[in-house]
């Protein structure tokens, strides 16, 4: 079958300082740098990595939201990537996001009931179909009717995250991109959040490109996952697979870093030295080999490349990592 | 538990807030102790008090709107809340160390970080600018500042997050305190960045023989650094024990509910077991327990009475009916559970 989406090659760079006419063009800060994957109809697939490293600037230039610098969008076999206007328009009805918090992107002088109904206005929904429409939709996310007259400050952190889910629903999208949409929510509220998404994504079908630094909640929800580092994608695949058996050494880090489940769990612990380098001025080669564990004379001047590590197709890029043909 | 041995007692402690929208129940009765050397987690949602906890300890709740209402904060037998702001000052920094989550607004934007450390080290011991310098260089190294001799003079910003919470923590362990309370320490930050300071903690701990309350919402970091823990909700201790316990015999309907909701890395379910509701709005909590409007097992007598914490076993106390024998049992036989069928 056909991917819903393919990323081929996406770049999007921002100049240092602002858009300043007078910012030399070398001094770029490479948000993301050349990704490319495929997303498949109604699976969900992770996208993970530590802060600054590029997740939702890749998601918002998927949506064309920032116009990406390079790279090429095929949206169900059609290439997007020129799309602007009146055709950009039309085909972000079937495209939404969904943002990490929940607080500044609701209008906090709108109604629940405006803010959900305004994306279903702006593409001429009658009336009486915004109504209906607008019940069903608290009704799905779980709340209830009498809602619809308030505003968001009446609202806890989960509840307009619901608010946020319900809008983003409005027009029937096949593709959502949740950016980190419980990140701000408590541990008790993250799950009541999580399942919903779930449910959602099963009833209407929906495919979520699902951006997260939490890596169990990334397990959890997720059929495969992407592993981000400096604006690259490292390693891709089945996420069971790659939470099982990372095979590049940042996944492996990644993966140990995160705190035991209980107290009596052994934890090998792989400690990187050192921070993240600037996306400004990343390391040469292997954008990873300045932490890196096992670098070695080629990390420094090869970039590698990503290649199947896996006989179901888990990729990787690293010079060390095993190569698996099928 | 053995009261003499402790560090730190803290009894029956109450901090409100009095604002214009009414009283903010921020702490409500929270007894636990912490004994020279070990390590006490508070783990618990936002807003469920662990932070005015730890301030009231140290004594910088702001009041107004704050007040200290009741109770007892027993510092190597002194009640800290009968010291004046001045005392206070002394012992803070000094005896008591603390780390906040966000370590760029603890620091000085506009200082060296050589100035603050240097400054922090005279402040509270007789030396000379010179040994003062050589300790901050060492307190550097010694929390994995690389290159410390040129970083130091760096001002914060010029230090990753990670860097900066080093440094804060350096300053905290400057003047070897017997008590470090760290609130949330490690929120902030990456994954991979957590990883080296709670090693960093847990190496510091072993070669400085100091206590530590570790504050966190995070119930995984609990595991890898507590020796023991209290689970705080809504003001209130609902369980107190080894770390050990909680996690393989945890009873307290709350913290099992927290266990159940939260992905794991190492297993993948179906669906979360969500807990259902959300927290109490402090200012007007319910009657009876304030787990109740979101309990499973929540009776007819949690809707009246208030639980007390009391001990199941050693070392464990639970505040909870169910665990409460007299009550329990009674009510075990001719009630069922008012929220069993919620999910
Ligand atoms: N409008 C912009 N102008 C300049 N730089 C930007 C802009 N937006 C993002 N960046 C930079 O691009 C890099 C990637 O940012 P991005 O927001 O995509 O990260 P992220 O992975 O989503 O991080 P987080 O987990 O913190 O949300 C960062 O270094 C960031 O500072
Ligand atoms: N200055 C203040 N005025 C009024 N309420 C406050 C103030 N500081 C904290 N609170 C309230 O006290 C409660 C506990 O806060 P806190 O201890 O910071 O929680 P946390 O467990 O997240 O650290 C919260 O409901 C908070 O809103
Ligand atoms: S290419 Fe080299 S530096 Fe990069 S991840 Fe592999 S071993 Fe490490
Ligand atoms: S006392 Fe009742 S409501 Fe409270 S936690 Fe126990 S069972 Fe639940
Ligand atoms: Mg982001
Ligand atoms: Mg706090």
């Amino acid at each position: 079958m056909k991917p819903l989406l393919e990323v081929k090659n996406l770049k999007k760079h921002f100049p240092i300082n602002g858009t300043s006419l007078f910012s030399r063009n070398k001094d770029m800060v490479k948000a993301v740098d050349g990704i490319s994957f495929n997303v498949k109809a109604g699976e969900t697939l992770g996208l993970v990595g530590e802060s600054g490293c590029g997740k939702s600037t890749a998601g918002r230039s998927i949506l064309k939201l920032t116009e990406p610098t390079e790279g090429q969008l095929i949206y169900k076999g059609e290439d997007i990537t020129a799309f602007r206007g009146e055709r950009m328009r039309k085909l972000r009805q079937e495209m939404q996001l969904i943002f990490q918090d929940p607080y500044a992107s609701l209008n906090p002088r709108k109604t629940i009931e405006q803010i959900i109904t305004e994306p279903m206005k702006i593409f001429q929904m009658e009336k009486a179909a915004r109504k209906q429409k607008l019940d069903r939709l608290l009704d799905v996310v779980g709340l209830s009717s009498y809602h619809k007259s308030r505003y968001p400050h009446e609202f806890s952190g989960g509840q307009r995250q619901r608010i946020g889910i319900a809008r983003s629903l409005a027009l029937d999208p096949e593709l959502v991109i949740c950016d980190e949409p419980v990140s701000a929510l408590d541990v008790s509220i993250q799950a009541q959040v999580i399942n919903l998404l779930e449910e959602l994504q099963e009833e209407f079908k929906l495919t979520y490109i699902f951006i997260a630094h939490d890596l169990s909640v990334i397990h959890h929800i997720s059929d495969r996952v992407a592993v981000m580092y400096l604006g690259e994608l490292v390693e891709i695949g089945d996420a069971a697979e790659v939470y099982q058996s990372p095979k590049h050494p940042y996944t492996q880090a990644l993966l140990s870093a995160v705190p035991k489940v209980n107290p009596h769990q052994e934890k090998e612990r792989i400690i990187l030295k050192g921070d993240l380098p600037s996306p400004a001025n990343p390391p040469k080669g292997c954008k990873f080999h300045t932490r890196c564990p096992f670098a070695e004379a080629i990390c420094r001047s090869e970039k590698p490349t990503m290649k199947q590590v896996s006989l179901t197709g888990q990729m990787a890029a690293c010079h060390f990592a095993k190569e698996v043909v099928n | 538990m053995q009261i003499d041995s402790s560090l730190l007692e803290v009894r029956n402690l109450h901090t409100h807030f009095f604002t214009k929208s009414g009283v903010v129940k921020a702490v409500d009765g929270v007894d636990f102790s912490v004994k020279p050397g070990e390590t006490l987690g508070i783990v618990g949602e936002s807003g469920s008090g662990k932070s005015i906890t730890a301030l009231s300890i140290l004594g910088l709740i702001p009041s107004p709107p704050g007040r200290i209402v009741d109770g007892e904060v027993l510092f190597k037998g002194e009640d800290l809340l009968r010291k004046s702001p001045k005392e206070m000052r002394a012992l803070r920094g000094k005896e008591i160390a603390m780390v906040f989550q966000d370590p760029m607004t603890s620091l000085n934007p506009v200082l060296t970080v050589e100035r603050q450390l240097v400054e922090t080290i005279l402040a509270h011991e007789k030396l000379t600018r010179k040994q003062a310098f050589d300790r901050a260089l060492e307190l550097l190294d010694l929390v994995g500042i690389p290159d410390a001799r040129n970083r130091i003079r760096n001002y914060p910003h010029e230090f990753s997050g990670g860097m900066r919470q080093r440094v804060m923590i350096a300053i905290a362990l400057s003047c070897n305190p017997s008590l470090l309370i760290a609130d949330e320490p490690t929120t902030a930050l990456d994954v991979t960045i957590q990883a080296q300071i709670l090693e960093l903690f847990k190496k510091m701990q072993k070669e400085l023989d100091m206590a530590l309350v570790m504050i966190t919402h995070d119930l995984g970091v609990v595991a890898e650094v507590c020796d023991r823990v209290m689970v705080m909700y809504a003001g209130k201790p609902a369980e107190y024990t080894e770390t050990k316990k909680l996690f393989d015999n945890g009873k307290h309907p709350y913290t099992l509910g927290l266990m159940h909701s939260i992905p794991k890395i190492t297993e993948k379910k179906q669906k979360l077991e969500a807990i259902s509701g959300m927290p109490p709005d402090l200012r007007s909590l319910p009657t009876g327990c304030n787990f109740a409007p979101r309990c499973k097992f929540a009776m007819e007598s949690c809707l009246h009475a208030d639980p007390e914490l009391k001990n199941v076993e050693d070392n464990h106390a639970v505040r909870c009916f169910l665990h409460d024998k007299v009550i329990s049992e009674e009510e075990s036989f001719n009630e069922t559970p008012i929220g069993s069928e919620k999910s």
